[in-house]
């Protein structure tokens, strides 16, 4: 993987010369955002379930090794094998075992970020078994070899006319379909008979339940059900920090989830599994994959609550115009720029530099991760770490000797006060000079405050020096 | 002068009366003059006493935001030594108010960073809050003002409730401005959403910057604003650059002014 930083500004100002892109990609999220707003009005106790919710994560995360054991202890009482990976590398090795042992070529998933961030999909051709994603976003995503732009809606940065282009490629539909269910009802009848005849099936895994040893997939395709039941063969892959402890706090997780991401009540599909089905095999791999090490950060252990609702993308006023394959991480929008300096420093060092800090993230958030103030103090871990292009740090340490000069100080606004009267148009507006690119620069006044200050106050009140407080 | 008589009559009994440090922004000093004179005047005419200290900068902020918070400490402790002699500090903008509150920590955390820290305002939650301004009978604005809200006020400082949270509504800015006779309010469709200006995000992330700046000076105009009203000028110095280069035919001003009895 290269460490070269993600040009996040570059990626996003391609995005929004994208006219009809930028718009519908931006109101559709909204309209997400709005309709969440909707559900949290119905529900008057939203702010106890978040607080509920945030105490739970906290709670469990604090005891995690403990609750682990728990589960898998329960789980193998259930019939479930469960299997432990470090890694990205040692999850598609246990994977890729365990279909190998089947003889299993054809695999069906539902829609898991844990193995775009193992990058199972490449591991597993290599090892002759084909993939197939069962989620229609995810598909989409997977015809057009690119990420998710987004854990929800994976595929909503892409407009009809470019689905229909991709099936047309691939399912040999007609590319100028612009009805969408159309487009679905191909999806169906291409997926359908890889799924009657696939030899395992794979699902992420929403919430793992550590009292009963079982855990909860949410779809709103059923696809996941498909998956998971079609085949003989299940195999959950699932982050673990996924864990609940008891079966009642699922009460306060399912709630929230739907109602932030999609602004529904529920998921359509909220399935339990608690064992094979007859005759079947299940495993779940528990997968760390640098959630340890993320556990033990002070300032960002708390990300790890995330239960990846993408409420935080759809209400970022960024992400909605910089889309999410801008972020070029697995995880993108707020909660990505907070989790993916945890995989490689240098490269997402850009990420937490494309936030205004406006905190509506935060807000947002059912598990009240202090996003936004996680990604001020990234700032400083990466400053720190030396992760600051060497240009804009050293402007940073001028600025910061000029700030503590005054004499100093007051010369350069008169240097700027004269150059944006004086000089011309190309010498002000050109590439040296981003805020111009968009924007006009402000306008030069007479006299700064501090000028005016001089001259009508100082002359009639002189000020007399106040006594110094002890 | 009206505001003598405002003085002399009434302003300084019904008020309590501080020894008032006034910190002028840098942008302000440099490009919304007008908007720092309001500020002065305004704490003025509503009896206190106010000084501005000349050798004033910058309180740390751009350091800070950029991670670069060392580099903040000479603009912090210079900030110190101009105001800890000071029982409050009124500034016209809530992201300074916000770092000096709640980031100001590139310098040690003596008695007096804690003192100035804990006694910094921004101006609409001093009126508001601390002196309880309960008219401004000089302030007349006949005109349709859509209220931005900067993200510093609105979710560090909480002077409004925030969409997110479904909260009962309030609106310290509103509240203020609703004394104002003959204003009339446009409502946007997305009020608090942030305008993209964010510091050193509006030159590194340029584009989606502008971008979010026009989209939010075009909400307000169609929303029937004549105006944008903020107490904010770094918002407001971001969105009249993106109103202008777009050709959205939209005004600004801060609420200092409004409050102080600008008529337009």
């Amino acid at each position: 993987m290269s460490d070269k930083p993600v040009n996040h500004a570059r990626a996003a100002e391609h995005f929004i010369e994208d006219a009809p892109h930028l718009q519908f990609h931006d109101e559709r999220l909204w309209d997400m955002r709005q309709k969440r707003d909707a559900q949290m009005h119905i529900l008057p106790e939203w702010q106890e379930l978040r607080e509920e919710a945030s105490r739970i994560k906290e709670h469990t995360l604090s005891r995690l090794p403990e609750y682990l054991e728990q589960f898998e202890t329960n789980a193998k009482k259930n019939g479930i094998h469960v299997h432990w990976a470090r890694d990205g590398a040692e999850h598609n090795r246990i994977v890729g075992e365990i279909l190998k042992a089947h003889n299993a070529r054809n695999l069906i998933k539902s829609k898991s970020m844990v193995t775009e961030e193992c990058d199972m999909r490449p591991y597993l051709a290599k090892q002759g078994v084909t993939v197939t994603e069962t989620d229609l976003g995810e598909r989409i995503q997977q015809l057009d070899d690119q990420l998710p732009s987004h854990i929800v809606v994976p595929a909503v940065h892409k407009l009809t006319a470019d689905v229909a282009k991709i099936f047309a490629k691939d399912y040999h539909t007609d590319p100028n379909i612009r009805d969408p269910h159309l487009l679905a009802e191909a999806q169906r009848q291409a997926a359908r008979p890889v799924i009657l005849h696939a030899d395992a099936g794979m699902t992420g895994g929403n919430f793992v339940v550590a009292e009963t040893g079982t855990f909860v997939v949410c779809t709103n395709e059923g696809n996941a059900d498909l998956s998971a039941t079609v085949p003989n063969l299940h195999i959950a892959t699932i982050g673990i920090e996924r864990l609940v402890p008891r079966m009642a706090d699922m009460g306060v997780f399912i709630r929230l989830l739907s109602r932030s991401a999609l602004g529904s009540p529920i998921t359509q599909y909220t399935t339990h599994f608690r064992g094979p089905q007859k005759g079947g095999e299940m495993h779940v791999v528990l997968v760390d994959n640098g959630r340890s090490a993320r556990l033990g950060m002070e300032d960002f252990w708390t990300s790890l609550k995330c239960i990846r609702c993408g409420a935080c993308m759809n209400t970022c006023p960024v992400y909605r115009r910089s889309g999410g394959l801008s972020y070029g991480a697995v995880y993108s929008g707020p909660i990505g720029a907070i989790i993916d300096p945890t995989f490689n420093e240098r490269k997402y060092s850009t990420l937490p530099y494309a936030s205004t800090l406006n905190g509506s993230c935060t807000n947002v958030c059912p598990v009240k991760i202090n996003i936004h103030e996680q990604l001020y103090k990234w700032r400083r871990v990466l400053v720190q770490h030396h992760e600051m292009p060497f240009v804009k740090r050293e402007i940073m340490h001028m600025a910061g000797k000029l700030m503590g000069q005054p004499r100093m100080y007051r010369a350069a606004i008169k240097a700027t006060e004269v150059s944006l009267g004086t000089m011309p148009r190309f010498v002000l507006y050109n590439w040296l000079n981003p805020w111009g690119k968009h924007r006009e620069n402000p306008h030069p006044v007479k006299q700064t405050f501090n000028d005016w200050y001089r001259k009508n106050r100082q002359t009639t009140k002189p000020a007399a020096a106040p006594e110094t407080k002890k | 002068m009206p505001c003598a008589t405002f003085r002399a009559n009434r302003a300084e009994d019904e008020y309590p009366l501080m020894k008032i440090g006034l910190f002028i922004p840098c942008y302000i000093d440099a490009f919304y003059p007008d908007a720092g004179i309001a500020t002065l005047e305004l704490l003025e005419k509503l009896g206190q006493d106010v000084e501005y200290p000349l050798d004033q900068t910058c309180c740390g902020q751009p350091m800070g935001n950029s991670g670069c918070n060392s580099d903040a400490a000479a603009a912090e402790a210079l900030f110190v030594r101009n105001f800890a002699k000071y029982d409050k500090i009124v500034m016209p903008s809530g992201s300074c108010t916000h770092h000096v509150r709640d980031n100001f920590d590139a310098i040690p955390q003596t008695d007096e960073v804690r003192h100035v820290r804990e006694n910094t305002y921004e101006l609409v939650e001093f009126l508001h809050d601390i002196l309880k301004v309960d008219a401004f009978p000089w302030a007349e604005f006949n005109h349709t003002v859509g209220l931005h809200n900067s993200c510093g006020t609105l979710r560090a400082l909480r002077t409004a409730s925030m969409s997110e949270l479904g909260e009962k509504p309030f609106s310290k800015p509103m509240d203020l401005l609703s004394k104002v006779k003959g204003i009339r309010f446009a409502t946007p469709k997305r009020p608090d959403e942030c305008c993209g200006f964010g510091g050193t995000f509006s030159v590194t992330e340029e584009a989606v910057s502008a971008k979010m700046g026009v989209d939010k000076v075009r909400d307000h105009h169609q929303a029937g604003a004549e105006y944008i009203v903020s107490a904010d000028s770094s918002c407001i110095m971001h969105q009249q650059g993106c109103a202008e280069r777009a050709g959205v035919p939209i005004r600004f001003i801060h609420i200092a002014q409004i409050l102080n009895g600008a008529s337009q």
